[in-house]
């Protein structure tokens, strides 16, 4: 340590400095965000833009929101919660499987499945959403649940990364001793193989909780009645609506704001669970 | 990888291979290996890959070769024809898909680089030996990950909008006139910062990943070698993380070819996007708004082709590094 220590007195300060700067350039939009929600719909063209406001805009700004279309801002959050822990659990249990299959097993066709399963990774997102939606309307989902549920649960990724990790943790050896003692391959993933993966799963979960929770393009497309909404379309359709409602800006505002907190929070706590050397590919077998 | 998998295991050793080896008739390992197994368990994702993936790309490329014309005696009633490469002459004709690419090249030149250069800087700082504050900087930074672009881009067209905008009043402060942040050309620059600050962060924690999974004692020989940080940095962490750096530039460069939510969401504050504005959008539009389905499959079907040429290096470079020591 003292090494180290010595090493920081001669140092430059520059590096610490720029990380900073980044720092603040980063969370400059939320400060601004939060600043902005504490004002009423008067203040927010003619106060100073990042002085935060103290006569009540943000009680009046929190009631205006939550009495929006009867309570839609928490019917949205529910439906991003619904869609991003439905969409990811189903998607991690499928990208297990998969992952497993192909790490652990030799079969003929194993290059092409994982081909065909990857090709997904390389095709935007907004051309697969338009003919998924003529599909899912033809057999009669479109506009529900399920039409944002289902595609979510195939991610190409997180098969690529289940893959990774399975075939990097599970022993060999120990799916062997498995099957001498005569359990078939189901139990031996049930029971066996899948706790090592466990923490390699619970990554490739976050990861797609946060890229559904982000996700606009696919529930824009898939649904349309407001109460299916997520939190995503449903700010998108406040703006689109314009001036139809007065202070809309001052709500989208403190909506984005709440809808950030707890993802922001969530990052925070789950930070040692995060094993992104999976992606990085850096991964110690 | 293909041969991998077709030679047979004559080198394994392993005492628990061999104890299978010895107790099985034919003496290959591959005898308690079940068939249908891996089978049932890549089967969830191959039906779900085949109906949501497969399908719905097909059927795009079907849909960009018919087109609606009217058929029989004059009576007005128009069907669905087969009408060869019509579609995608007209839409490569239109000028709108040609202006869109551009645009989204012009978007993607600044984008990506800087996205890279800035997380690669990042990266290499929080590694560096007299950083201080590196948790503090490394969560901050990290922390517009946690926000959805449509919300990116709302919080950024405030920033961006005259009257509320906190860098139009810091011009005003200093007794400048403040420049038109969602102008024509600023704009290019107004889109590429949103997606810059969305997404530095988490390439920044990709790459330092990288950096901490290196061994520690390779830095040390090299400092007592003579060799300081910034040597350090340039000539020895850097070459080795390239792997992380392509994986990470190359999702860049794919997200930079499907960018939609953030100029999709801009476009409410500004006239200066049209509705054609890069290419994702010009398919939306035409698909749901102008309800030209078959236009729209032709310019999709152009976009994907242009995402695979772009990516399919990728595909190589992932195959050939990840997957050498599987089973």
């Amino acid at each position: 340590m003292s090494t180290v220590e010595a090493r920081r007195r001669r140092a430059p300060v520059w590096p610490t400095l720029v990380l900073l700067v980044g720092a603040v350039y980063c969370l400059i939009p939320v400060y601004w965000l939060v600043a902005a929600s504490t004002k009423s719909a008067g203040e927010l063209y003619t106060t100073f833009t990042l002085a935060p406001s103290f006569t009540g805009g943000l009680a009046e700004n929190f009631t205006g929101l939550m009495a929006f279309n009867d309570g839609a801002f928490l019917r949205w959050s529910l439906n991003s919660v619904i869609f991003s822990g439905g969409g990811a659990l189903l998607g991690t249990l499928v990208a297990a499987g998969a992952g497993y299959g192909l790490a652990k097993y030799r079969f003929r066709g194993k290059t092409l499945v994982f081909n065909f399963l990857l090709i997904g990774v390389l095709i935007p997102g907004v051309i697969l959403a338009i003919p998924q939606y003529l599909l899912l309307s033809r057999i009669g989902i479109a506009g529900t649940y399920w039409s944002v549920l289902l595609p979510c649960m195939i991610s190409p990724f997180s098969i690529y990364l289940a893959r990774i990790y399975a075939s990097a943790v599970v022993p060999k050896e120990l799916l062997e001793a498995g099957r001498l003692d005569g359990a078939n391959e189901w139990r031996i993933f049930r029971s066996i193989a899948i706790f090592p993966m466990v923490p390699g799963l619970i990554t490739v979960f976050l990861l797609q909780f946060v890229g559904i929770w982000n996700n606009f393009l696919l529930p824009y497309i898939m649904l349309s009645r407001t109460e299916t909404y997520p939190l995503t379309v449903g700010f998108f359709s406040m703006m689109n609506q314009g001036t139809d409602q007065p202070n809309v800006y001052n709500l989208v505002i403190i909506g984005c704001l709440l809808a950030i907190i707890p993802l922001i929070l969530l990052f925070l706590f789950l930070q040692r669970y995060w094993r992104l050397d999976l992606v990085s590919g850096s991964l110690k077998g | 990888m293909a041969s991998q998998i077709t030679e047979p295991h004559t080198t394994d050793t392993s005492p628990s291979s061999t104890l299978t080896r010895s107790r099985t008739s034919h003496g290959r390992r591959t005898s308690l290996e079940p068939r249908l197994a891996p089978w049932l368990f890549v089967a969830p994702a191959l039906l779900l890959a085949a109906g949501l993936l497969a399908a719905p790309l097909l059927y795009t490329l079907w849909l960009s070769f018919q087109g609606r014309r009217v058929t029989g005696s004059g009576l007005g009633v128009s069907s669905q024809v087969f009408v060869g490469v019509e579609n995608y002459a007209r839409t490569l004709a239109s000028g709108a898909l040609l202006g869109g690419i551009g645009r989204m090249l012009v978007y993607a030149l600044i984008a990506v680089p800087v996205t890279m250069l800035l997380a690669l800087l990042f990266a290499l700082l929080l590694d560096h030996a007299s950083t201080r504050f590196g948790r503090f900087s490394r969560i901050s930074i990290f922390v517009p990950y946690a926000v959805p672009g449509v919300i990116a881009a709302l919080m950024w067209g405030f920033m961006y909008l005259p009257g509320v905008s906190p860098i139009r009043a810091a011009f005003i402060a200093l007794g400048m006139s403040p420049p038109d942040l969602m102008g024509q050309g600023s704009i290019f620059f107004a889109i590429a910062n949103i997606t810059i600050w969305g997404t530095v962060g988490f390439n920044m924690v990709i790459l330092y990943t990288s950096l901490r999974g290196l061994p520690a004692e390779l830095f040390e020989a090299a400092r007592i070698d003579g060799c300081n940080e910034r040597q350090l940095a340039l000539r020895i962490k850097l070459p080795l993380i390239v792997p992380g750096i392509i994986l990470t530039g190359l999702f860049a460069i794919i997200g930079a070819l499907q960018v939609f939510s953030e100029p999709n969401t801009i476009m409410t504050l500004t006239n200066s996007i049209g509705s054609d504005w890069v290419p994702m959008m010009l398919v939306y539009r035409d698909a749901f708004v102008t309800n030209d389905l078959y236009g729209a499959s032709a310019t999709a079907v152009v976009i994907t082709l242009i995402t695979l040429v772009a990516s399919l290096g990728m595909l190589k470079i992932l195959q050939k590094r990840a997957f050498g020591e599987d089973s």
